[in-house]
């Protein structure tokens, strides 16, 4: 019995062994996902970006990923996979993959690694990470244009800098139609979970709220809007399809572009560990189609959106005052990246406690 | 007709021996169905899936790191649930263990010290006994179900870690990010190899099952857990104490798992954040079961499932099978070894419909 499972299992790793293909001349590129690439939000639009490379490069390159992979001690594993099976590229695309990809790049000085929305790097190691901010101002632009109420209710995520900085732009935006306008916050704890923020949303609106914003990745939100006539923006993907009635536009990360970039720079040599933090100019951040909107609406949100990707204008440009009366930014000021990077604070006017 | 499960009047040993095997063979073989129904290679899947995971170094040392925290926790499980004491909420245990161990590692992390990683293990095994003594005590003195108290005290722990890795111990140079700092070396469990993995919680796995195998089989302990288990008035009857048994139960499962959630924060993780465990204090359950609840055989459970693990990702990666299919064939192989199991205490008869006054009757008489 013994012998027959050996001898089988000899023949299995040798038939496994000889059915793999000859990629030595292929760039092999891995891709770890925090989410299932289905949630049409965050791991959607990165896989996205995956397949965006192998249409543009074709037969010079393989892809694979790991989709799912928790921010724990499971992480690192899955990284390391990807580096030992010949993998050149590898962008772990989470925040809590940081440290697990510094570790395994310590030890795979050959191989690169582009780790997103982190701010440690290595000589194999650069980050990327993308403006999302700019869409928010806009979004709020739109919000306070639209809503009858000047409420708008906001369902978030985590207190992290990347989501504060996103009220604070939303609520700047809002602010410079409507002085007054206002928005109610709902923490779900929660990256996706459809069930909570669509529970979320429906609170939000049973307290009068017009406009249901979103920082978590499901399409619930914006459903429950639908259902209950009111509007609201998209998240991560364009989602009309789930909302077409609801969704005013969406703020789209996008990163064919950069990946793209990325994989023929080690193609051709020229890699090299940068720090990348691209918006609308980059086309890193896209709005979508603006929808069930009216014309002169349409044209602010289009010239905001122009001169905030010449340079011309940028969403945090002073005076801004912090919620406790403070100043933030004088006049004429503009916020250096590093304040935005670490911002914990609400501009003034956000009627909210940040969670400590 | 119907079904009904009817205990043996007595086991086959064979069996007890066999069943498992039969299982992993049925196991392969609904797995390479499954693989071929979606259009992948069987023999190649089941290759990358069982066999390559074990023959490289590295992922042998993997399957060892990844096995550790499960086989840990699950070995206090056993004894727990040996004692008729159900104790759900191991992953609470190991949370609360990980904060206990990470306070002292932060509060000193500039103390170079080799007593410092002492300490640190002691404070994490101390934080998962504190934890579980809640349910132990709420069970002896108000009677209230030690299933929903330990389970729901899992997410007190999680909201816990969550305010401090996002509140105090949030790493002042880490631009407001959930994490704390990072350990300093002398806090950190050492390495058993260079360049890998796998650090000294291994050892503390084998350590726990050796122990566990000895409390049980060769102690009076070990006899006060059974007899009280399987007959609690005849423990009474013998002198033992059931309160002090919940009490004994819950300590040890609750010290062992946050001595497991303290060897991977101070291990393979390395530092506090919001997410220490992918369900470990849950997967240990299925672990202890899987393993009879006998500590030799939970190690070899804990190897299985991390096999599974292992090699789901493997062929994520080799095949691109999806994660969904991995997790199928996960719950297959848990199946099959958890009915092949049962099928040795019990059979299988099929009996005619009850009739409805048969029914009525049987309810009377009770």
């Amino acid at each position: 019995m013994r012998k027959i499972i050996a001898a089988a299992a000899a023949m299995a790793l040798a038939m496994g062994l000889a059915a793999t293909p000859a990629t030595a001349d292929k760039l092999k590129i891995g891709f770890i996902y925090v989410g299932p690439i289905g949630d049409h939000g965050w791991s959607y639009q990165h896989n996205h970006g995956r397949l965006a490379i192998e249409e543009a490069l074709g037969d010079q390159v393989e892809t694979t990923y790991v989709e799912n992979v928790s921010e724990g001690p499971d992480a690192e594993r899955a990284i390391e996979r990807l580096a030992r099976e010949g993998h050149g590229l590898i962008f772990t695309t989470s925040f809590g993959f940081m440290n697990p990809t510094l570790k395994v790049a310590e030890k795979f000085p050959d191989v690169k690694f582009e780790h997103a929305t982190g701010y440690k790097r290595a000589d194999n190691v650069s980050t990327y990470s993308a403006r999302f901010y700019e869409g928010r101002y806009v979004i709020g632009q739109i919000a306070a244009k639209m809503s009858k109420t000047g409420v708008a209710g906001y369902i978030v995520s985590f207190p992290i800098p990347e989501v504060v900085r996103g009220i604070n732009s939303f609520m700047l935006g809002a602010q410079s139609v409507n002085p007054d306008f206002k928005i109610k916050i709902i923490w779900v704890n929660t990256w996706i979970d459809p069930a909570k923020e669509a529970d979320a949303a429906k609170a939000l609106i049973d307290q009068g709220v017009d406009i249901i914003v979103q920082h978590t990745d499901s399409t619930a939100p914006l459903q429950v809007a639908q259902d209950r006539g009111v509007t609201g923006f998209g998240q991560a993907s364009d989602m009309i399809a789930f909302a077409p009635k609801a969704q005013l536009t969406a703020i789209v990360d996008d990163w064919s572009a950069y990946y793209v970039a990325r994989a023929k720079a080690v193609l051709d040599g020229s890699w090299k560990s940068e720090d990348v933090w691209g918006g609308f100019d980059a086309k890193m951040v896209v709005m979508a189609p603006y929808t069930n909107l009216p014309d002169d609406v349409v044209a602010m949100a289009k010239e905001t959106q122009a001169k905030i990707t010449s340079g011309e204008f940028h969403p945090f440009t002073g005076p801004i005052m912090k919620q406790d009366g403070s100043e933030a930014a004088a006049d004429g000021e503009v916020l250096s990246d590093e304040a935005l990077l670490s911002m914990n604070w609400y501009v003034k006017g956000v009627d909210d406690k940040l969670p400590e | 007709m119907r079904l009904e499960l009817e205990k043996r009047a007595e086991q086959s040993r064979l069996m007890v021996v066999v069943s498992p095997l039969i299982a992993i063979g049925l196991t392969l073989i609904a797995g390479a169905i499954l693989f071929a129904a979606l259009g992948h290679d069987p023999v190649r899947a089941l290759t990358v899936y069982f066999i390559e995971p074990v023959t490289a170094a590295w992922s042998l040392q993997e399957l060892f790191v990844k096995a550790t925290p499960l086989v840990i926790i699950a070995v206090g499980l056993s004894v727990c649930y040996l004692s008729n004491t159900w104790n759900i909420g191991a992953e609470g245990q190991f949370t609360v263990g990980a904060i206990a161990g990470s306070w002292v590692a932060l509060s000193l992390n500039s103390w170079d010290s080799p007593l410092l990683l002492p300490l640190i293990l002691i404070a994490g095994t101390l934080g998962g006994m504190a934890w579980g003594a809640i349910p132990a005590l709420l069970k002896t003195r108000f009677n209230a179900n030690e299933i929903l108290t330990s389970l729901m005290l899992v997410y007190v722990a999680q909201f816990l870690l969550d305010y401090l890795v996002r509140g105090p111990w949030r790493d002042p140079a880490g631009y407001n990010f959930p994490e704390s700092e990072l350990f300093s070396a002398a806090a950190t469990m050492p390495l058993l190899i260079e360049g890998g993995r796998l650090h000294i919680g291994a050892i503390f796995a084998l350590v726990v099952v050796v122990a566990g195998a000895v409390l049980l089989a060769g102690t009076l302990k070990g006899f006060e857990i059974r007899v009280i288990g399987q007959a609690p008035r005849a423990g009474q009857f013998a002198g033992f104490s059931r309160t002090q048994m919940v009490v004994f139960a819950f300590l040890l499962s609750g010290g062992l798992a946050g001595l497991a959630g303290i060897s991977e924060v101070a291990g393979p993780i390395g530092q506090l954040r919001p997410t220490i465990s992918p369900g470990y204090g849950f997967a240990a359950i299925i672990v202890a079961f899987l393993g009879r609840l006998n500590p030799i055989a939970i190690l070899f459970a804990g190897l299985l499932l991390a096999l599974s693990y292992l090699g789901g990702e493997a062929a994520q990666v080799s095949l691109g099978i999806s994660d969904k299919t991995t997790k199928v064939f996960q719950g297959m192989l848990l199946l099959f070894v958890l009915s092949c199991d049962t099928l040795i205490l019990y059979k299988i008869r099929l009996l005619p419909p009850r009739r409805r006054a048969e029914t009525v009757d049987q309810g009377a008489g009770e």
